[in-house]
């Protein structure tokens, strides 16, 4: 029990030096040059008593750390400030934008756990066969290509040649708005309406983009579900089991998969985060209202509210779900205990 | 020492027998048995030749694009815009009528510097913060080991973008965005590589002879620790590729006329539908030389840790 507590404690500890430091860079690229804050609130041709006036009220004239202090202050209430393109808070905006990009991220995960481990097992069970290089290559190829220029190509090819897919955007032109947004979650929030045709012209636009995401997902899974399993298939259990008479795929999946699924999980949370800078760039390509084209549109805005909380919010989510993997970790593996 | 292996050296069989001799009479030649071991696991690899082969096609690019680019990489002429590929222009015009083959060439220059400056400005940086907090340990360790966790905490790409909003847009402010989120897995590196050495006796025996910590940190571990790190940058070579040619897709990196393949393939962007080449040819180009990177990496950490493949 005892070691439990320390457990949590240090955990804990970890993660608040962690947001600690999350907040300090931030504030550090807030006030790093040439950007002058005040300029970017009351624009380049206001008279000296405004820009006197805004430098006092931003609290510029107060030592650094007491600026940090008030930083600080600000964020754990959730305070970012307002953003210039929508005039709303950052935060109630950081609210609305997020589920889109959760629901990119989810779709896009499923694909890539989906794929990724059976080709990661059968690549490594046929180790030097020619499977094991096709799925190398492809997942090599997955690694280097860059997203948002497979995203613009799969556009021109599925949407526009073919038709197969929706355009850019959640959602169908006709049903935007349509549906009061309950979970956030268009996929689910049109079946609690009970709108078909929503929900399929929903599933059409999410498609292209969750795929070509997942891609790199399916990469990087695969690649880490060879390497786990390659280590289980060289011990000595295995030979025995097979010895024993136990068929290929039974000891494959009954006996050696188990022991690498605590492995995946860690993967998995990671390939999950990684999501969302993979979002950054493809939301963009498809016109996603999410949290990855928030932060596009505010960084070319200069908004640096915007970037800040952005750029908060993503070390939070990395900071979160590596503590959720870590703790999966300790559950699922009876060592650890 | 030359001439002593020169007489060991055994009658018949030459240079590949002394490679592979099982006695071996010089330091030198134990050295280069061991590169040439290496190098036959490194070619055995057809994977690893491509890969090769692609990162030494962008140098030769990137040194002979004058001679290789067909047509002037910023000559315009609006009455050749948009021209599909054909005899004339290899991979088609743009929007301006610029060869779009003799950009890409020109574009090798750009991306072999990014890499190469990234490289320059992120390994000393990483090295240094790496074998500081190894050697001197106490507080110091822990304090900069837990900026480069907050560091790790973000993704690349995320960080270099809330740089680049701080510094403004532009290339050189992009390699700066890049390199500063280079570093941190070399300094991890750099730091585990010390502490395996620092209680070495021949740490101590420098110690002992009055050598300061400066002195020992850059004359006697940094060199230690230089091969691990060059061959760490050469694995996140691929990404550093990846992440420029984001920031110049969002217009955040190279800005136009520039041939940096991001920046083409963001214009490229609205000519899309009706002139797939001018986003098409930048980006397989991006991919190429990321592809080539990766596959180059993949094939070195196979050669140098033959377990983990």
């Amino acid at each position: 029990m005892r070691r439990l507590a320390g457990e949590v404690f240090r955990q804990a500890s970890a993660v608040g030096i962690s947001l600690f430091g999350l907040l300090a860079i931030t504030f550090f690229i807030g006030r790093m040059l040439p950007l002058d804050p005040v300029i970017a609130v009351i624009g380049d041709d206001a008279p000296q008593s405004t820009y006197d006036m805004v430098y006092r009220e931003l609290g510029l004239d107060r030592p650094l750390w007491e600026q940090f202090a008030i930083y600080v202050g600000k964020v754990l209430q959730g305070d970012f400030g307002v953003a210039l393109n929508t005039s709303n808070r950052v935060a109630d905006d950081l609210l609305r934008v997020f589920p889109a990009t959760v629901e990119l991220a989810t779709v896009s995960i499923i694909i890539g756990v989906g794929l990724g481990i059976p080709f990661g097992v059968i690549a490594a069970v046929h180790r030097g066969k020619m499977i094991d290089h096709i799925v190398r290559v492809v997942g090599l190829i997955g690694y280097s290509a860059p997203n948002f220029w497979l995203g613009l190509m799969g556009l021109v090819v599925f949407y526009a040649m073919l038709g197969w897919v929706g355009g850019p955007g959640r959602v169908s032109v006709f049903y935007i708005d349509m549906i009061e947004p309950r979970t956030g979650f268009l996929l689910i929030d049109s079946l609690l309406e009970n709108e078909p045709d929503v929900f399929w012209s929903a599933v059409e636009h999410i498609i292209l983009p969750a795929s070509i995401l997942g891609y790199s997902s399916t990469a990087y899974i695969a690649r880490m579900t060879r390497s786990f399993m390659l280590e289980q298939l060289s011990q000595e259990y295995v030979i025995t089991a097979r010895v024993k008479g136990l068929s290929r795929a039974r000891v494959v999946w009954r006996h050696a998969f188990p022991n690498i699924m605590v492995q995946l999980v860690t993967v998995i949370a990671l390939a999950y985060a990684f999501l969302l800078e993979g979002a950054v760039l493809t939301e963009t390509v498809f016109a996603w209202p999410g949290f990855g084209r928030y932060l596009t549109l505010g960084l070319l805005a200069g908004d640096m509210n915007v970037v800040l909380a952005c750029t908060l919010i993503v070390g939070l989510t990395f900071i979160v779900l590596n503590l959720i993997s870590d703790i999966l970790y300790r559950l699922l593996d009876p060592r650890t205990r | 020492m030359t001439a002593e292996v020169r007489t060991d050296r055994p009658a018949h069989g030459g240079l590949r027998a002394w490679l592979l001799a099982e006695t071996v009479t010089s330091p030198a030649q134990a050295r280069a048995q061991k590169l040439y071991l290496g190098w036959r696991r490194f070619a055995s690899n057809p994977l690893a030749l491509i890969g090769l082969g692609i990162v030494v096609t962008l140098i030769l690019l990137a040194i002979f694009a004058p001679l290789v680019a067909t047509h002037d990489p910023f000559a315009q002429s609006l009455d050749r815009r948009l021209l599909p590929p054909s005899g004339a222009h290899w991979l088609g015009t743009d929007e301006l009528g610029r060869d779009i083959w003799s950009r890409i060439a020109y574009g090798a220059r750009i991306t072999l510097m990014i890499v190469l400056l990234v490289a320059l400005i992120a390994a000393p940086l990483g090295l240094l913060i790496g074998t500081v907090a190894g050697y001197l340990g106490g507080w110091v360790d822990v304090a900069l080991m837990r900026l480069v966790d907050v560091f790790l905490s973000f993704p690349g790409l995320i960080l270099a973008l809330a740089f680049v909003a701080a510094l403004g847009s532009g290339l050189e402010n992009a390699i700066i965005a890049i390199a500063l989120t280079a570093w941190p897995p070399i300094a991890r590196l750099a730091r585990a590589e010390t502490l395996t050495v620092r209680r070495a006796d021949y740490i101590a025996a420098v110690r002992l002879a009055g050598a300061s910590d400066l002195r020992i940190i850059v004359r006697h571990i940094m060199p230690i620790c230089i091969p691990s790190v060059i061959i760490r940058i050469t694995l996140n070579m691929a990404g550093i590729i990846l992440t420029a040619a984001g920031l110049g897709f969002l217009g955040l990196g190279a800005q136009p006329p520039s041939p940096e393949w991001g920046a083409m393939l963001s214009t490229g962007r609205a000519y899309m539908l009706g002139s797939w080449w001018l986003a098409a040819m930048p980006g397989i180009a991006i991919l190429v030389v990321s592809l080539g990177f990766n596959l180059l990496g993949d094939a070195l950490r196979d050669v140098l840790d033959p377990r983990a493949s």
